[in-house]
């Protein structure tokens, strides 16, 4: 494979052309996303209060603790996640294949589908008719919407990608091409094996481990990688560590990362093997976890200077760093001296927002940051807000993963604690639920944090929407009053 | 190299395509054609294969299938999210303490869910395991009361109350069926002249909850002996 370095960077003119013809599906994507995450947020606070106020709210039953709990997560997987995953990452193949993209409308279509059906599925979670398969719980007459939608983007980035400027492929583009291949595969699978034409048993609890673990690993945190992989060189102005490295790392995620569900299922039903597949290839996910880490702080290091001037850059920073920390832990956890502890724990919550939030969701974030000027040609309007989301953003998800981690760690310690002679050292269950209060209260005060956080970023995005619509409409006016005296002329 | 799509396609094919087959096209190889059997079929833990040592009548054969009720309930306890905080599932022993809390006497095995529709094994433990509820509790009493308020027989639960479920109407009134009322201690209890009534839902929820039992023997897992006759 060609180094990036070896072949000239497309033309400043050209890459503005590329990202007109994708202006709008970019901007539908990011904005949806937007709303997707302040939506997200106001389910993950009422989940988090009703969790330690089991009480507050309780007679309706619209908003009873199971549903609005699935509908935070639908929310931030495929409302908040889905459609950053579309807007960047479509965003950046399009500019990876040099070339401005014909049929923007599919993608306007593609876009209007996929929030229809999230919509659609919130709705239906809320008003009782959720699957209770775990992030499947959108009911079936949304689900179909979801999938017709992720196929078509499939198939937009694949001619995309097939009629690319002759050249390099780069390493973001296979992350992408990854990502927007696997997830309607996974979810058609999942749908069928779970709703469409059961499987028997837990075969279904099988599929879905497996479209969980995957739905994580070869949708989000390929994309994640994807923008990350992308946006260090870019904006550091260097080529990263290792180019080999980089597509060894790819093929090695992608092998190991479908088998990786099944640890999960340590200790229940299901024949042995499969939790040792599981944990087998859970540790040989370090080779990855560790190119990339490799990749990503190599490149970095020595330039801190560039992290502090760039406020994307920050963010993405802030990701890979969580990256390598969550993929550490995720091979630890899986240990089954680990997993007897601390399964069935917080830290199974914990180790989830280890991968939405402080990988996923903030590369995301750099991202926005990084390509929003360049959508509206124009600068983002206060650099203190963006100083605020990254500080609430960090604090935010720190606390919430400490007390998630340390909350779960101490609440699994205790359920399974046995004494010399065979007995339970902590008989009582109910004192270990309320252990475990002051950690979620911690996880509430988390969620304040990361919600003033996304509040500022909210404000700076219509402030420059704002400004846009401002000059945009001076430009119209001042064209028409440079037309008039034509018109009448003639 | 990985310069042309269908090579590149063919790696993200292969990639997922190996852990498909190996794990779900193997499980359900494996899996996917177990029957009710009766203790008495001894497996032969090598060859897999099964040898006949009395005669199988159909009373015999675990599990069995569910009841009416119990499946509606079941709907309740699906479209509520009741799985968010409780699994259904028995560790083995020496796994954790699932069988020292008394969840179970048994471990779970796949045989037990052949004829669930859905399978709820779940993945949090913020409430106890139910896979064996029916079995520890054998008053319905106790599990309306405590999905009527949960505080009234856990105090300190984090659960919250699906006091939606019933209905508090007045006393004598539509032939007011005193037998379904609930009995509740005096500050859960509603003002007098009134009573608290399960509705349809909570009836068929409570039918469910109580029909989780591992109570059975299979060929591959007993229960140990000091609880058989």
């Amino acid at each position: 494979m060609n180094t990036p370095s070896t072949t000239k960077p497309p033309a400043a003119a050209q890459l503005s052309e590329i990202d007109k013809a994708m202006k709008w599906p970019a901007l539908l994507f990011l904005l949806s996303a937007v709303v997707w995450l302040l939506t997200g947020t106001v389910f993950a606070l009422l989940t988090a209060v009703k969790s330690t106020n089991p009480g507050f709210l309780a007679g309706c039953e619209w908003l009873t603790y199971g549903r609005v709990q699935a509908a935070y997560f639908n929310c931030l997987i495929y409302g908040w996640g889905g459609n950053a995953s579309f807007g960047v990452g479509l965003w950046i193949l399009a500019r990876l294949c040099r070339k401005p993209m014909p049929m923007p409308g599919m993608l306007l279509v593609g876009g209007v589908f996929w929030n229809a059906a999230v919509k659609i599925g919130v709705a239906g979670i809320i008003i009782g008719d959720m699957t209770s398969v775990e992030w499947l719980e959108m009911p079936t007459y949304a689900s179909s919407l979801l999938a017709f939608a992720s196929i078509l983007l499939a198939i937009w980035g694949t001619l995309a990608f097939r009629y690319r400027q002759p050249g390099p492929v780069f390493v973001s583009q296979l992350y992408i091409l990854g990502a927007l291949f696997w997830f309607p595969w996974i979810y058609v699978t999942a749908q069928i094996f779970l709703f469409v034409d059961p499987a028997r048993g837990v075969v279904q609890s099988l599929t879905n481990l497996w479209y969980a673990h995957n739905l994580l690993g070869l949708w989000l945190i390929p994309t994640g990688l994807s923008a990350a992989y992308y946006l260090i060189p870019k904006i550091l102005g260097r080529p990263i560590h290792s180019y080999y490295f980089a597509t060894l790392g790819f093929w090695s995620l992608a092998l190991f990362t479908g088998w990786g569900g099944m640890r999960h299922i340590v200790g229940g039903p299901a024949p042995a093997w499969m939790a040792t597949v599981g944990i087998v290839a859970s540790m040989a996910m370090v080779l990855p976890i560790v190119i990339l880490a490799v990749n990503h702080h190599l490149t970095i290091i020595g330039r801190f200077e560039k992290v502090a001037a760039s406020p994307a850059l920050r963010f993405v920073v802030f990701g890979t760093v969580s990256f390598t920390l969550a993929g550490l832990i995720g091979c630890v956890m899986s240990l089954r001296s680990v997993g007897e502890v601390s399964q069935f724990t917080l830290m199974g919550v914990g180790h989830v927002h280890h991968w939405i939030y402080a990988f996923f969701s903030m590369i995301m974030f750099g991202a926005i940051y990084f390509m929003m000027p360049r959508l509206l040609n124009r600068s983002w309007p206060s650099g203190k807000l963006i100083q605020g989301h990254f500080w609430c953003s960090a604090i935010g998800i720190t606390v919430m993963l400490v007390a998630l981690y340390a909350g779960g760690w101490i609440q699994g310690l205790q359920m399974t604690a046995i004494d010399a002679d065979g007995s339970l050292v902590n008989e009582d269950f109910l004192q270990i639920v309320r252990n475990t209060l002051p950690w979620l209260h911690a996880r509430t005060a988390s969620l304040l944090i990361l919600a003033i956080g996304q509040l500022a970023f909210t404000a700076n995005i219509l402030w420059m929407i704002f400004h846009a619509v401002l000059s945009w409409k001076e430009s119209l006016s001042s064209a028409k009053s440079s037309l008039l005296p034509e018109t009448a002329a003639s | 190299m990985m310069k042309s799509l269908p090579l590149v396609f063919f790696g993200l094919f292969a990639t997922l395509a190996l852990s498909w087959a190996g794990l779900l096209w193997q499980g359900q190889k494996q899996l996917g054609g177990l029957q009710p059997m009766s203790e008495y079929y001894a497996i032969d833990p090598i060859s897999n294969k099964s040898r006949l040592e009395k005669p199988q009548k159909d009373e015999d054969r675990f599990p069995q299938e569910p009841v009416g009720l119990a499946q509606q309930g079941k709907a309740q306890y699906i479209n509520l999210g009741c799985v968010s905080c409780h699994t259904q599932q028995v560790r083995r022993q020496g796994f954790g303490a699932d069988f020292e809390r008394g969840w179970g006497d048994r471990q779970s095995v796949p045989r037990d869910y052949i004829h669930q529709k859905r399978v709820l094994l779940g993945s949090s433990r913020t409430g106890p395991d139910l896979a064996n509820v029916g079995q520890r509790r054998e008053s319905p009493d106790w599990f309306h009361q405590h999905l009527y308020n949960p505080q009234s027989v856990s105090p300190g639960s984090t659960m919250p109350p699906y006091a939606f479920l019933y209905e508090k109407r007045e006393i004598g009134q539509n032939g007011g069926n005193l037998a379904k009322a609930l009995e509740l201690p005096a500050e859960f209890a509603p003002e007098e002249g009134h009573e608290i009534v399960p509705t349809l839902k909570a009836e068929a929820l409570v039918a469910y909850l109580r029909s989780l039992k591992l109570d059975y023997n299979l060929p591959e897992m007993r229960l140990p002996d000091e609880s058989q006759e």
